[in-house]
C-alpha cells in the first residue's frame, strides 16, 4: 500500500470556476512585466519541485461574470496610490514584526511556541484590508499578522507575546491566542481546525442579526474570514463546516493558506486530491485558487468573495498558494524542505513584488517606500520598548476568568474572593 | 547512587538496581549490554524491537516518518519501509478510528497522537469504540493490538495546548489501560509490554523528560509488567504516590523531607488503570499517611480515585487525611506555569502538614 508516495497529478481541466485568461506571459491586470518575480502560469521547468504544474490565476467565482476588464498594460495600475501604499505598509509591518519576534525569541524575551508568518503576508493583507471593523477574523496559531492587519496595535500584540499584562489578552494567551473584541479578532487557535466551527458560528450570528433581528447595515452582512492551512483541509471539522456554511448560506470565507507543508508533512503526500479549491464545489460553494504571493491578485479574489458574502449569496472557499519562508515554528530546524523550493518562493517575495509594481507604475517613489519602511521600523521598535517596560500580570490573575466571575471561583463563605484566600499562596514558599 | 528496591508483587520479590532518572550521572553499569540513553531514544529502541518482532505491526501518526517532532520514531521508516511506518493527515479522530480498525483485524497498530492535548478529537473513538470493542462483540473481535502513544505533561513553555495531562479522562473508561513511564528504562519495558498486551493501551510519555532523563537501558528486548506499581524508595512516615515526570519532583521533596527527619516511601504507579491497589495499600498500612501528586487539575484528577480507594481500604489505619498536591483548577496557564504546577515546595509543605496532623 503505497498510500503516501508522491503521486504525479495531471494538470487540472479548466472548469467554469476559473477564468480563461491563461495565456502564458500575461496575467489578468497585474504584474505583467515582472517575469522573474511572477511567472504566474506554470513553472513546469526542471526546477519545479511540485509534481504538477500550477495555474495561479486571479479567478472569478462561478456566479458572477468578469466585470473587471483584464488590463495588461503598465499604464493602468489596478489600484490607486493610496491603496497600494496601504497594502505595502501593512505587508512591511507584518514582515518587520515577525522578524523582530524572531530576534526577541532568541534573546529570551519571548518564549513558548511561536509561529512566524514570513512570506505569507500577501494573504493577510490582501483579505483583511478589505474588511470593516465589524467583520470578523478567525485564525490559527500563525496569527500575529492577521491581528496586526485587522488593526490590533503592534504594542498590544508584542506585549502579549512577552506575556505582559498590557497584551491584548492580558498575557493569558501568548503567541497562539490573539483575541481582540475591539477589532473583532476571534483568536488564535493552537489546535488546527478548531477555529473554523467558531468562525461558522460567528457568521451565523451575523446573518441572524441581519435577517431576523433586522439590524441591517447599508453595506450588507458582516463577513467572517476563517484562515487555516493545507493540513487542516484533511480534518473532519473543516468538512463539517463547509457543509453547514453552504447549507445555511452563511457570510463566511474559508481562506486556505496552502504553504505546502504541515510541519514536516508535505501536502502532496498527505492529501488524496491536493487541489483544495475543488472541495468547495463538492459542497455546493465556489472554490477559487489564487496565487497567494501576489497581493493584488489575492485582493481581487477577496473583493469578489466578500461582495458575495455581503449580498447574502453564501460562502466561498479560496485556496491561496503561498509559502512560509521560515520553519513551522521557531523551534523547527526546517530541514525537510528542499533548497530549490525555498529559493523558488523566495524569488516571489510578495513585498518585493509589490514594491516593483508600485515603482513601475509610478504610484510612488523609492524614497517614499523607504520612508514607510523606516516608519514601520520605528513602530516595531516602539512596540518592543512598550512590551519590555510593561508589567508582568499579577499572580492573582491566574485564578481570574476561569468562570464568568472575573475573579475565578467566586466568593467563599467568608465573604472574600476564593482566589485571594491566603492558603493559595501558603504552599509556595519559593516558586 | 543506586538504590536497592524491592518489588511487591503477586509473583514474589525481586531486587532491582536503579539510579535516579533525574540525574544525568551514571553509575557503573550493572549489566554489560546496556547503554545510557535518554527517553526518546529508549522509546525509539522499543519501537524498533516491536516492529522487528512482529511483521504485522505498524507505526503511524503525524510527522512520524521523518522521526517525529520529538525524534521518537527516527529510523523506523528507513528500516521497515513506508508501508509500515507512515504519516497520516492531520485528523486525530481518523487516526484513532483507523488504528482501531487495523487492530480489530489482528494487527498491532501503534498510533502516535502528536501531543496529548490533541487527543480529544480521538477521545470519542477511544472511549466509544476501542474500549467497548471486545465487550460488545462478545469477544468476536477485539482491538487489543491498539497502542496510542502520546507526549503529555508540562514542558516549561508549552502553554494551554502543549502541556495538558489528560490521563484522568481515560482512567474513567473501563476497557482501556493507561500506562505512564517515569524514566528511559521504564519506558522501553512498559512500551513493549503495552504493545504486546492484548488490550488497548493509551501510553503517555512525559515530554519534559524526553531529553532530560538519561539512564542505562539494556539493548535487549525486555518487558515490564503492567498493573504493578513499583516502590522506588522505602520509608516509614508517609507514602507518596505519583507517575511520570512528577516522580522526579516527588523525589526531590523526599530528599528535602529526609533532612527534616521525615522518612518517605515513594511509589510509582506506572499503570493507572487497572492500578495496583495492593502495593499502595500495603505501603499505607505501614506508614499510615498518603500524599498523591499529579500535574493535572486537582478536582477530578486521578488522585481522587486513589484517595477514595485507599480510604475505603485503610480507613482505620490512616493518621491524617489523604493529601493531594496537584495542578490548580484552571486551564493550563501560559505565563503562570510555575504557580500552577505542584512544585517541590508545595509537596514539602503538604508532607509536613500531613505528618504533623
Amino acid at each position: 500500500m503505497a498510500a503516501f508516495s508522491a503521486v504525479k497529478i495531471p494538470p487540472p481541466q479548466f472548469t467554469t470556476v476559473r477564468s480563461s485568461s491563461q495565456r502564458p506571459g500575461s496575467s489578468p491586470a497585474h504584474f505583467a512585466h515582472s517575469p522573474s518575480a511572477f511567472n504566474s502560469i506554470s513553472f513546469g521547468s526542471a526546477k519545479s519541485v511540485r509534481s504538477r504544474p500550477l495555474f495561479a490565476v486571479s479567478s472569478d467565482v462561478v456566479s458572477s461574470d468578469k466585470t473587471k476588464p483584464a488590463s495588461s498594460s503598465s499604464s493602468n495600475p489596478a489600484v490607486t496610490r493610496e491603496v497600494a501604499l496601504e497594502l505595502y505598509e501593512d505587508m512591511v509591518l507584518g514582515r518587520a514584526f515577525e522578524d523582530m519576534c524572531a530576534q526577541m525569541y532568541y534573546r529570551g524575551k519571548m518564549f513558548g511556541f511561536v509561529h512566524l508568518y514570513n512570506g505569507q503576508e500577501a494573504v493577510s493583507t490582501g483579505f483583511i484590508k478589505l474588511l470593516n471593523q465589524s467583520d470578523k477574523v478567525v485564525s490559527t496559531y500563525r496569527d500575529h499578522v492577521h491581528a496586526l492587519s485587522k488593526g490590533v496595535p503592534s504594542r498590544e500584540v508584542m506585549a502579549e507575546l512577552f506575556g505582559k499584562a498590557t497584551g491584548c489578552c492580558r498575557g493569558q494567551g501568548g503567541s497562539m491566542h490573539m483575541f481582540s473584541a475591539a477589532h473583532n479578532v476571534l483568536g488564535g487557535f493552537a489546535f488546527i481546525g478548531e477555529g473554523i466551527p467558531v468562525a461558522t458560528g460567528a457568521a451565523f450570528s451575523a446573518k441572524y442579526h441581519h435577517e431576523v433581528l433586522k439590524q441591517s447595515k447599508p453595506e450588507g452582512l458582516d463577513v467572517t474570514l476563517a484562515f487555516f492551512g493545507d493540513g487542516t483541509c484533511n480534518n473532519g471539522q473543516f468538512f463539517e463546516c463547509l457543509n453547514m456554511a453552504q447549507l445555511w448560506k452563511l457570510p463566511i470565507i474559508f481562506v486556505v493558506e496552502n504553504n505546502l507543508w504541515a510541519i514536516g508533512m508535505s501536502h502532496l503526500r498527505a492529501t488524496s486530491d491536493p487541489e483544495i479549491w475543488k472541495k468547495g464545489p463538492a459542497f455546493g460553494m465556489p472554490g477559487v485558487h489564487v496565487d497567494g504571493m501576489d497581493v493584488l491578485k489575492v485582493r481581487e479574489v477577496a473583493q469578489e468573495a466578500i461582495a458575495r458574502a455581503r449580498r447574502g449569496e453564501g460562502p466561498t472557499l479560496v485556496e491561496c498558494e503561498t509559502y512560509r519562508f521560515r520553519g513551522h515554528s521557531l523551534a523547527d530546524p526546517d530541514e525537510l524542505r528542499k533548497p530549490d523550493e525555498k529559493a523558488h518562493y523566495a524569488a516571489r517575495d510578495p513585498i518585493i513584488a509589490l514594491k516593483k509594481y508600485i515603482i513601475e507604475h509610478g504610484l510612488a517613489s523609492e524614497s517614499e517606500l523607504k520612508s514607510i519602511d523606516k516608519k514601520i521600523d520605528d513602530v516595531v521598535e516602539d512596540a518592543v520598548e512598550f512590551a519590555d517596560s510593561s508589567p508582568l500580570p499579577p499572580r492573582t490573575q491566574l485564578l481570574e476568568n476561569v468562570f464568568a466571575d472575573p475573579k475565578g471561583f467566586g466568593i467563599g463563605p467568608d465573604g472574600k474572593y476564593r482566589c485571594e484566600d491566603p492558603l493559595f499562596t501558603q504552599g509556595t514558599a519559593q516558586v | 547512587m543506586a538504590m536497592a528496591l524491592r518489588k511487591f508483587g503477586k509473583d514474589g520479590i525481586s531486587i532491582w538496581r536503579r539510579g535516579f532518572s533525574t540525574t544525568a550521572g551514571l553509575e557503573s553499569s550493572s549489566s554489560k549490554d546496556a547503554t545510557p540513553v535518554n527517553l526518546f531514544t529508549a522509546i525509539n529502541q522499543a519501537l524498533h524491537i516491536a516492529l522487528d518482532s512482529d511483521p504485522r505491526s505498524y507505526v503511524f501518526g503525524e510527522d512520524v516518518s521523518f522521526g517525529g517532532v520529538f525524534r521518537c520514531t527516527t529510523g523506523l521508516a528507513e528500516r521497515f519501509g513506508r508501508q509500515r511506518v507512515f504519516n497520516t493527515p492531520l485528523c486525530e479522530q481518523g487516526i484513532a478510528g483507523f488504528a482501531i480498525g487495523l487492530a480489530a483485524l489482528g494487527n498491532r497498530a501503534i498510533a502516535e497522537i502528536q501531543f496529548a492535548d490533541y487527543i480529544f478529537p480521538a477521545f470519542d473513538q477511544l472511549v466509544n469504540e476501542a474500549a467497548k470493542f471486545r465487550y460488545r462483540s462478545g469477544n468476536e473481535f477485539n482491538c487489543g493490538g491498539l497502542t496510542i502513544r502520546s507526549p503529555y505533561g508540562a514542558v516549561g513553555h508549552g502553554g494551554h495546548y502543549h502541556s495538558q495531562s489528560p490521563e484522568a479522562f481515560f482512567c474513567h473508561v473501563p476497557g482501556l489501560k493507561v500506562v505512564i513511564p517515569r524514566s528511559p528504562y521504564q519506558a522501553k519495558g512498559l512500551l513493549l509490554a503495552s504493545i504486546r498486551d492484548p488490550n488497548p493501551v493509551v501510553f503517555f510519555e512525559p515530554k519534559w523528560l524526553y531529553r532530560l532523563a538519561v539512564e542505562e537501558v539494556p539493548d535487549a528486548d525486555y518487558m515490564l509488567p503492567l498493573s504493578q506499581a513499583e516502590v522506588i524508595r522505602e520509608g516509614k512516615d508517609i507514602t507518596l504516590v505519583g507517575w511520570g515526570a512528577q516522580l522526579s519532583i516527588l523525589e526531590q521533596a523526599c530528599e528535602d523531607a529526609e533532612k527534616e527527619g521525615i522518612s518517605c516511601e515513594l511509589i510509582d504507579l506506572r499503570t493507572l488503570i487497572p492500578w495496583d491497589k495492593e502495593t499502595v495499600e500495603a505501603s499505607v498500612s505501614k506508614t499510615g499517611r498518603l500524599l498523591v501528586s499529579h500535574e493535572a487539575p486537582v478536582t477530578g484528577g486521578f488522585g481522587a480515585e486513589i484517595s477514595a480507594s485507599i480510604i475505603e481500604r485503610c480507613f482505620l489505619r490512616l493518621e491524617a487525611p489523604v493529601a493531594r498536591v496537584c495542578g490548580l483548577d484552571t486551564p493550563f496557564p501560559l505565563v503562570y506555569e510555575p504557580f500552577y504546577m505542584p512544585t517541590k515546595n508545595k509537596i514539602l509543605d503538604a508532607i509536613k502538614s500531613t505528618v504533623n496532623y
